[in-house]
């Protein structure tokens, strides 16, 4: 297994190149750069020698192609670069913004397995019962509602309304904070869970072991917590490796709607900047996490199901 | 238009009548930050952004201050200042009881070398366009010299500055980004981890993308000021996040974007907490004259009148707004209140276009942004305006921090933007000046020898009446030419909650309040 991670460990370093690479030429082509941006809000002229100065201060007024060859040397012993508009080393940034969004997409995957695995594997349970047609109500909606639509929802009800819980911010460490924008970055995996776990469920009872394990005599609750539930768990955790990847991506939203400090809202603020080195570390940080989370899932697995061997 | 400015300030005054009460101690201010999701960093040099401003204001003190009530800028930090005859040279007496906050008093030294760091042209720092115009700051920012020669140190409070040509450094030296920062011990190297400053409130935390928090300067120099126990600084960029956060007390302002401001007027409770303020930014349309029919100035003024703005201010802009009547808008100094806005008349907008050669009209590419108040929706409200005289529209739709770029490059045929016009007058009248390069702000390459003059004049005399009267004649005739389309000057609006007294009507900008004037009552959820 030691192998196994480690040959994938290697095989994300070219990933996190292309990914770079990718960022770098999209950041070159589209419109604006960080200097143009510091007069965007059309309060603050910037002459053409300022320009001058701060794009050579920050190496933009040299050729793409060696701009990112010094970028990709400089990733290889992985110093981040500098940030442009606060001077200091984009590490400084993103170390501030790990913890926050670490314990947000983890709340909210907390929140999609709780509620979205139990509900699937009761859906499936009983196909066309009420539990089943209440969970598709919940998968569609919770698929096809916008998060930024649904995180107001919450706070209107849930803060303005009920008075439950604060409506912004990040206090200071009390859980209360994390509850609704978990709960609206975790509603779209939530759904995508219970109808995982539900077909996972549904094919894995219909399986030859499965009516074996039955016809040795094996009680129903045997036969489901060590035949369907482990068999089935396998496809619902490599959909939840998968999930990481929206929650990162939905954090984005989520983050600058309820002012909570994350990579999301670095990365907003970053983008709209043109803070280039700073976008590229959040994008490839996603990237990294991402790819982390599947090896354990592949890793997970394998533990669970022994037919999984990696070489 | 006037009427209702005239009625909105009225309305200012009656309710900061209502709050003139004693002022009480303590309890925890709850500000918002409403731009970004972020501040830019802790250190104030390092960013122009009305964001970082805010909390500017809270922790640290510049030269000059704003005065909102006067609507001029004020010493700060300097008790009086002596101007040379030449008006080069300013001598100014420095205040001996203002403290950094690890309890040190401010002298001169600290001053220069805040300055000096400014100009460091490694740094690119975005104040050093202000501090660029004192003797020998240039030279250092090209490495040539160490110090600034126009920076004089006569004792510790008594510092003399010398400028290249006649300015009045109140509007220089009045941002956040200019901020007096502790000579010695700002070059400590985890300084900005937990910055010292001179303002009324001390740093205490700073998590960025949710808040900032201060806690009271015992000894700011303003005797018994601030009032707050404790300040939190909250960036929140989304208005709807915003105006729930608001509704639900956990926050003591909000800013207003047209839409809530409809809300919040027609709400019996919220409409109680309303400060609104002409702001010194004008919304415009910008006119290539590369582009053929733009150079005609009958084309320029025939899109004037073919647009009806005030129909659009009213529906689209939801009247939070003033109808421009030149550049230089209702809070400036040298706005002209004679001056009438252009008519809408779309007959007479015919007529000059076919005077300019153009009785079919012609096409042009409109480059905009999303904004709701001076972007996409307001291009698409004059489409149909502009069709019914023969102008077609092809829209160029392009992201907020795109624009600056694409402007300042000369790469468009016409534009739309809120820029600065205020609050120095010469200043905003310079950007049609016609030594002032495109890429600076003279984006529509305005150029009239006759507005040189004014301007250049207007530069040189010492005399602050003659000077208005100047730039009031250049105003006019930039107006007449038409460089770009006068569309409004932005009305502020900002809401706060009942219990929150002494907020002031800043036009520079409505969300920087002096947070040192700022206080609760009982009744505000943080009272304690």
């Amino acid at each position: 297994m030691l192998p196994y991670i480690f040959k994938r460990l290697l095989q994300a370093v070219p990933i996190l190149l292309a990914v770079a690479a990718l960022v770098f030429v999209m950041f070159s082509v589209i419109p604006g750069d960080f200097a143009s941006t510091q007069s965007s809000d059309g309060r603050s002229a910037i002459d053409a020698e300022a320009v001058a100065r701060m794009n050579t201060q920050f190496g933009l007024d040299e050729p793409v192609h060696l701009r990112f060859g010094k970028y990709a040397a400089k990733l290889l012993t992985l110093d981040l670069g500098t940030s442009f508009r606060t001077r200091q080393p984009v590490i400084n940034s993103l170390s501030e913004r790990i913890w926050p969004s670490l314990q947000l997409s983890m709340a909210a995957m907390l929140f999609a397995i709780a509620f979205g695995v139990p509900l699937g594997f009761l859906a499936a349970l009983k196909p066309g019962g009420w539990v089943d047609m209440q969970s598709m109500v919940v998968a569609v909606s919770g698929l096809s509602l916008p998060q930024f639509w649904l995180g107001l929802m919450l706070m209107y009800t849930f803060a303005l309304l009920l008075g439950w819980f604060p409506s912004f911010g990040y206090g200071d460490g009390n859980p209360r904070y994390l509850v609704l924008p978990a709960v609206a970055l975790g509603v779209a995996p939530l759904a995508l869970l219970a109808r995982t776990t539900r077909a996972a469920v549904l094919e894995v009872m219909n399986a030859d072991f499965v009516r074996t394990a039955r016809a040795k005599g094996n009680s129903e609750v045997r036969v489901m917590r060590w035949h369907v539930a482990r068999n089935a768990a396998v496809i619902v955790l490599t959909t939840l490796g998968l999930q990481f990847g929206s929650i990162m991506g939905g954090a984005v939203v989520i983050e600058k709607l309820f002012a909570w400090p994350g990579i999301g809202s670095l990365l907003v603020d970053s983008v709209s900047l043109r803070d280039i080195p700073v976008v590229q570390a959040c994008i490839l940080l996603l990237v990294l996490f991402f790819l982390i989370v599947n090896i354990v899932v592949d890793v997970l697995c394998a533990l669970i199901d022994p037919r999984i061997k990696y070489s | 238009m006037l009427k209702t400015f005239v009625f909105t300030t009225a309305l200012t005054l009656a309710a900061f009548t209502v709050q003139a009460q004693e002022p009480r101690r303590g309890g925890t201010i709850r500000f918002t930050a409403p731009y970004a999701a972020s501040f830019v960093s802790n250190d104030s040099h390092v960013s122009n952004q009305i964001q970082d401003e805010i909390y500017g204001k809270a922790l640290h003190r510049s030269l000059y201050n704003w005065d909102s009530a006067n609507n001029k800028p004020v010493l700060e930090l300097a008790k009086s200042v002596e101007v040379s005859a030449d008006g080069l040279v300013h001598t100014f007496k420095l205040r001996d009881d203002a403290l950094f906050h690890n309890g040190r008093k401010m002298v001169a030294d600290d001053i220069i070398w805040s300055f000096t760091r400014l100009m460091d042209g490694s740094k690119s720092y975005p104040a050093a366009r202000y501090v660029r115009l004192l003797k020998g700051a240039i030279d250092v920012e090209k490495g040539q010299a160490k110090e600034i020669v126009g920076l004089r140190k006569i004792d510790d409070f008594t510092l003399e500055m010398t400028f290249t040509e006649r300015t009045e450094p109140g509007f220089l030296f009045n941002f956040a980004t200019t901020s007096i920062y502790p000579a010695k011990e700002a070059q400590a190297p985890d300084f900005f981890n937990k910055p010292i400053g001179l303002g009324p409130f001390k740093f205490v935390e700073h998590i960025p993308g949710s808040r900032m928090v201060f806690e009271r300067w015992e000894k700011f120099y303003q005797p018994g000021k601030p009032y707050a126990d404790k300040l939190v600084i909250s960036p929140m960029g989304e208005a709807a996040a915003r105006d729930v956060a608001f509704r639900n007390k956990e926050i003591d302002v909000s800013i207003l974007g047209p839409t809530q401001y409809v809300a919040y007027k027609a709400d019996p409770n919220l409409s109680k907490g309303i400060l609104e303020v002409a702001e010194v930014f004008t919304r415009n349309m910008g006119m290539n004259p590369g582009f053929k029919p733009f150079a005609d100035k009958r084309v320029r003024q025939a899109i004037n009148h073919a647009i009806d703005s005030e129909l659009i201010i009213k529906r689209l802009v939801r009247d939070k707004a003033y109808r421009a009547t030149g550049w230089l808008p209702l809070s400036s100094p040298a706005y002209d209140k004679a001056m009438q806005p252009y008519d809408f008349n779309p007959e007479k907008a015919k007529k000059l276009l076919a005077e300019a050669g153009y009785p079919d009209g012609f096409e042009f590419e409109w480059t905009a942004t999303p904004n709701e108040s001076w972007g996409m929706p307001i291009v698409e409200a004059t489409i149909p305006m502009l069709a019914k005289v023969g102008i077609k529209v092809k829209v160029k739709p392009v992201e907020g921090s795109a624009l600056g770029g694409i402007v300042a490059k000369g790469d468009f045929q016409a534009y739309i933007w809120s820029n600065t016009s205020g609050p120095d007058p010469l200043t905003a009248m310079k950007c049609f000046h016609s030594a002032t390069p495109q890429s600076a702000c003279n984006y529509t390459t305005y150029k009239n020898p006759a507005v040189d003059k004014l301007l250049d004049e207007a530069g040189t005399t010492g005399d602050a009446a003659k000077r208005l009267d100047l730039i009031k004649q250049a105003n006019a005739i930039v107006y007449a030419d038409a460089p770009v389309w006068f569309f409004n000057y932005n009305k502020a609006v900002l809401a706060y909650q009942p219990w929150l007294h002494g907020l002031q009507p800043n036009a520079t900008e409505l969300a920087l309040q002096y947070f040192e004037d700022l206080w609760v009552d009982a009744s505000s959820p943080a009272a304690k």
